[in-house]
């Protein structure tokens, strides 16, 4: 189904279409967490165990206390997906929205608490149909 | 540019002071991923709104970094604790430099 991976992006790599570098999973986590500690526990992420269509995909992620919460897409050519900020009239830390997922894979929550602590969640959703294709 | 860009958003009329109340916005945009190709093999290029903010009378709700994995009609759903009636300001932001902005108000009391 998604061949979006370097290879094909390798290929024709003429100038105009270079992209900014991909940041890895681990790029994003190390970035969002500054090198920090990542507890399990303390973070919901809500997401359907099978999708249909990749192409639209409901989750919703939510922490007490949480200041913001970083989503990933592990198995995505690109794998970030939403940085969300809680404002002092947020009435609760949650947030719900729909995301492209290219493959099978595990999403990916980490929400750093008021206290600076940083929390994990992750969720595996079977893709059927998915969600990059060109 | 994107076409027929429009602001949707879900506000209730009124509430009590001290309220929790559940906010739904969605917005028709292609976020485009760059990630696709079209019928000639080039990559279409990546155009997306990058970023989602909510204010209410003056206070940030919620401030949301957007990348090309957020479906295409980005949708949110979230939660406001209203105590003062006031104002809603939702606001996006496109790459191409375009803002869409849309506000509502509410009643409380």
């Amino acid at each position: 189904a998604a061949t979006l991976a370097g290879p094909v992006l390798a290929q024709d790599a003429a100038p105009a279409a270079a992209q900014t570098p991909t940041k890895s999973v681990e790029e994003w986590i190390a970035e969002f967490t500054g090198g920090s500690e990542v507890q399990e526990g303390g973070v919901t992420l809500t997401a359907p165990e099978i999708a249909e269509n990749g192409n639209t995909v409901p989750i919703s992620v939510s922490a007490e206390n949480a200041a913001e919460i970083l989503v990933l897409a592990t198995g995505n050519p690109t794998p970030g997906v939403a940085t969300i900020k809680f404002g002092p009239a947020a009435g609760a830390r949650q947030l719900a929205t729909r995301i492209r997922l290219a493959e099978t894979q595990d999403v990916m929550a980490i929400a750093k608490l008021e206290d600076g602590s940083f929390r994990q969640a992750k969720s595996n959703v079977k893709v059927t149909i998915g969600g990059c294709g060109g | 540019m994107a076409k027929n860009v429009k602001p949707r958003v879900k506000v209730p009329k009124s509430a009590k002071p001290g309220d929790v109340i559940t906010l739904k916005t969605l917005i028709s945009h292609p976020m485009e991923s760059g990630q696709r190709k079209d019928a000639d093999g080039n990559i279409i290029p990546r155009e997306i709104i990058n970023r989602f903010v909510v204010d209410f009378a003056g206070q940030n709700v919620v401030d949301v970094t957007m990348e090309p994995a957020i479906s295409t009609n980005p949708y949110f759903e979230f939660e406001v604790k209203v105590d003062q009636a006031g104002e809603f300001t939702f606001t996006w932001y496109d790459d191409d430099g375009s803002v869409y902005e849309e506000k509502q108000s509410i009643e409380v009391a």
